[in-house]
């Protein structure tokens, strides 16, 4: 299914994210299962799949790596999760001392500034790896779309160091 | 099919047919009814004159009693009068005897769930519940004059897929129709959103008898939407009340409580919690063995017994402001739901976490059966212009058992409902048909920390080489947050068959079973109803697929649409005939006709409604 379709918006990455939760609601407002309550089963059922596909749609768009990785897929390049290493050295450099960055904070004597430190180092690369995502999708060129692809595994790391840097800070303020 | 003239009740057959709907407020100490009259959703009173409907059920040799009858009888007959039964829905009788919870009726094992044995033989939860809603709904019927045409029926946000499908299996035995479960805090928005016309976000704090739920709501133009729940579906009012008989056990000196005393004893700490919401210090007198004790129990002092429960409620409240990715200060307002936000402490805590003064100009013990009210209103559909969309969120993340007893999360937590999931697994063995697949509920990462909601075993799978099979299941959740699950093999497009074991819950079987034995129906009742439900659906189906005909039928080639002619007119004449099976068969096969033709209506509606049309000018 395509996504931009369903929602009548541009299939690009930079997306107006006020304009599609308005398109969202205009069309729960149509499907959502609580207008079929005296429907016969059968179109109950069908409202209930119609309305999650209508929740999966939305889901999958707002997110900047899902809404990435949908672009691709209509574009025919599949995000090979884990069969693909990584050569770029200077990437899994970065990523090992992050890593041992998080795992000093809660021996720290000053986690905070450790959580600070951290917290910037993540965001200025997610900054730069997004806004490279970004040209490398609007240039909609095969070569330009596998750039996309490793920039998106680049980008889950990121994503997955801050989740968890945001589960210790909860860790320390218990 | 013909879902466009559905989605605007006002086109229905009978536009102007009144329909009975009721809201239903099944609690832990006490349950409503309401409904909407003349445009105002109001409680309802039964014969004796309350709203307010004790859910206590006694079973006598000859008899079963509900609410306050019921109620004076606890101490006197502890074994046969069942209270608080709301704790023990959808929950395994080992779970519930690991609980530190002193019952004062004897618990058996049903089949791994937790059962009540009682004058009248075992009774199990649903059975017990059954006996609530039966009562509630008559209430409703002899006030309104007429049987109901549905319910909507609250839960606690936070109850899990055991405890929802626990709920509505007892609204099926008592003969009921279920229009929704709504969460207890949405059904409180609700209420309050649509007084006050409210916008921004509000946080709902529902303390009841036995459960606990905070909710964060993000009103805006008629839309509720949840941004995310958290709770304790084992925590409330009763409590507090334990921790009160424990301090009344230690002032008395008794080691062990026989059942009537703790009766007693709770009954009596009820009443302690209760004046100590208005008065600083209370005195009371203490039966005990050695003779009657003379003691008092100031606020202070019950503020330190209860401090322990209520902050576990703060620390709730902020992991779901966590969760809803909002601040305190964004929290407009906190409205309060359930007769345990009375009590002085809680009120004060609660206030001082969100910074704001909690909402209580609703009566927060009637203010969730009103909001089930204004619901059930709309979806039985009596008010055409409803302009609201309640979205909401499951509340506990539902995974699968992967391999060294780890769960892998297949829908997380706070995901807008209904949702769909497909996870895809293949065979590992040559000629493998079978899988089994075990569902569990829960944030934890092992297996033995989140609550087992089922197992379900795939088979039919067509043989093939190992790795060769590629089995599509998905989990699907609906609006009311109950969880259903499909499999297909993806080369082959066979469906494999599934059979479910729920962990802590009844079979379809099972439950036709208690349906037919129930008192309630006798056999011919039972046929009369199933003829009935098959007569309604069939004019539903029949109502359905002529509104989509008269506005599409230009989606339809003229063999398909002679076709479709057809199995209707046979449809009509059979939904009038006493043959049940017949009915079935016509419900059937309209359906398989129109299954093509629905699906392209549902493309085609979506285009339009997107399009700046309005659905209502197709």
């Amino acid at each position: 299914m395509n996504y931009f379709q369903l929602f009548q918006v541009p299939a690009q990455f930079d997306l107006d994210l006020t304009e599609l939760g308005t398109r969202y609601l205009e069309l729960q407002r149509n499907f959502h299962p609580d207008n079929f309550a005296a429907a016969s089963e059968r179109d109950r059922l069908l409202a209930v799949q119609q309305a999650a596909n209508i929740n999966d749609a939305y889901h999958s768009l707002k997110q900047p790596l899902l809404r990435a990785e949908h672009l691709l897929a209509l574009r025919g390049v599949k995000i090979s999760h884990e069969q693909r290493s990584f050569t770029d050295t200077a990437f899994l450099m970065q990523q090992m001392e992050l890593r041992e960055l998080l795992a000093d904070i809660l021996h720290s004597t000053d986690p905070y500034a450790l959580i600070d430190e951290a917290e910037q180092q993540i965001q200025q690369q997610k900054k730069l790896l997004l806004k490279q995502l970004a040209s490398a999708l609007d240039a909609n060129q095969p070569e330009q779309d596998l750039l996309a692809a490793d920039i998106i595994r680049k980008l889950k790391f990121f994503f997955k160091l801050q989740h968890e840097l945001e589960l210790i800070e909860q860790q320390l303020q218990d | 099919m013909a879902l466009l003239q559905i989605a605007e009740p006002g086109q229905s057959a009978a536009p102007h047919q009144h329909k009975l709907a009721a809201g239903i407020d099944l609690g832990t100490t006490n349950s409503l009814v309401a409904t909407v009259r003349s445009g105002e959703a109001k409680t309802l009173k039964n014969s004796a004159g309350d709203d307010m409907v004790p859910s206590v059920v006694r079973y006598t040799a000859d008899a079963v009693q509900v609410g306050k009858v019921a109620q004076q009888a606890a101490v006197s007959d502890p074994y046969n009068t069942i209270s608080s039964v709301k704790r023990l829905m959808g929950r395994g009788f080992a779970e519930i005897m690991a609980q530190d919870h002193k019952l004062p009726y004897q618990l058996v094992d049903q089949q791994g769930l937790v059962a009540i044995e009682t004058a009248q033989g075992i009774k199990n939860p649903v059975e017990v519940s059954a006996e609530i809603l039966a009562t509630l709904a008559d209430t409703a019927s002899q006030t309104l004059g007429g049987e109901l045409t549905g319910v909507v029926i609250t839960v606690p946000a936070y109850f899990d897929d055991a405890q929802r499908q626990a709920t509505k299996d007892a609204a099926k035995l008592a003969g009921l129709t279920v229009l929704r479960l709504l969460n207890e805090p949405t059904a409180a928005a609700l209420a309050y959103g649509l007084d006050s016309g409210q916008e921004g976000v509000i946080a709902v704090y529902d303390l009841g008898g036995g459960t606990f739920d905070i909710s964060i709501l993000r009103l805006k133009r008629g839309v509720f939407e949840v941004l995310a729940t958290g709770g304790d579906s084992a925590l409330g009012g009763d409590d507090f009340d334990h921790v009160i008989v424990d301090w009344l056990q230690q002032q008395s000196g008794e080691t062990e409580l026989s059942h009537q005393s703790l009766r007693q004893y709770l009954q009596l700490a009820r009443q302690i919690k209760e004046q100590l919401s208005s008065l600083d210090s209370f005195h009371f007198v203490l039966p005990t063995a050695k003779g009657e004790l003379s003691l008092s129990l100031n606020r202070e002092e019950l503020d330190s017994l209860i401090l322990p429960l209520v902050r576990r409620t703060i620390r709730a409240c902020k992991q779901t402001l966590r969760d809803a990715g909002v601040d305190t200060d964004e929290v407009a307002q906190v409205v309060m739901v359930g007769g345990s936000t009375r009590v002085p402490l809680v009120r004060s805590l609660v206030a001082e976490f969100f910074q704001a003064e909690p909402l209580t100009s609703i009566d927060p013990d009637k203010v969730v059966a009103i909001g089930a009210a204004i619901q059930a209103n709309v979806l039985v559909g009596n008010k055409s212009d409803a302009d609201t969309l309640l979205l909401d969120v499951i509340p506990l993340s539902l995974g699968l058992e992967t391999m060294g007893g780890l769960v892998e999360k297949i829908i997380p937590r706070n995901t807008i409902i209904p949702v769909a999931r497909a996870q895809e697994f293949t065979t590992f063995k040559d000629g493998q048909t079978a899988m089994s697949l075990h569902v569990l509920q829960g944030e934890r990462e092992l297996v033995a920390d989140c609550r087992s909601l089922a197992k379900f075993n795939l088979t039919n799978i067509p043989p093939m080489a190992a790795g060769g099979a590629h089995i599509r299941v998905t989990f699907q959740v609906d609006a009311d947050g109950l969880l259903s699950v499909t499999a297909q093999e993806k080369s082959s497009g066979v469906s494999a068959s599934i059979q479910v074991k729920p962990s802590y819950g009844l079979t379809d079987d099972q439950v036709a079973t208690m349906i037919q034995s129930s008192m309630q129906y006798a056999k011919h009742d039972m046929q009369l109803r199933l003829l009935r439900e098959q007569q309604v659906e069939a004019s539903r189906v029949w109502e359905a697929v002529s509104a989509a005909l008269a506005a599409d039928a230009h989606l339809l080639g003229a063999a398909e649409l002679l076709e479709i002619e057809q199995a209707l007119s046979e449809l009509k004449q059979l939904s009038q005939s006493d043959d049940t099976a017949a009915i079935k068969a016509a419900i059937d096969k309209t359906n398989h006709i129109t299954d093509d033709f629905a699906a392209r209506r549902m493309d085609n509606s979506i285009r339009l409604a997107l399009q700046g049309h309005k659905v209502d000018e197709v």
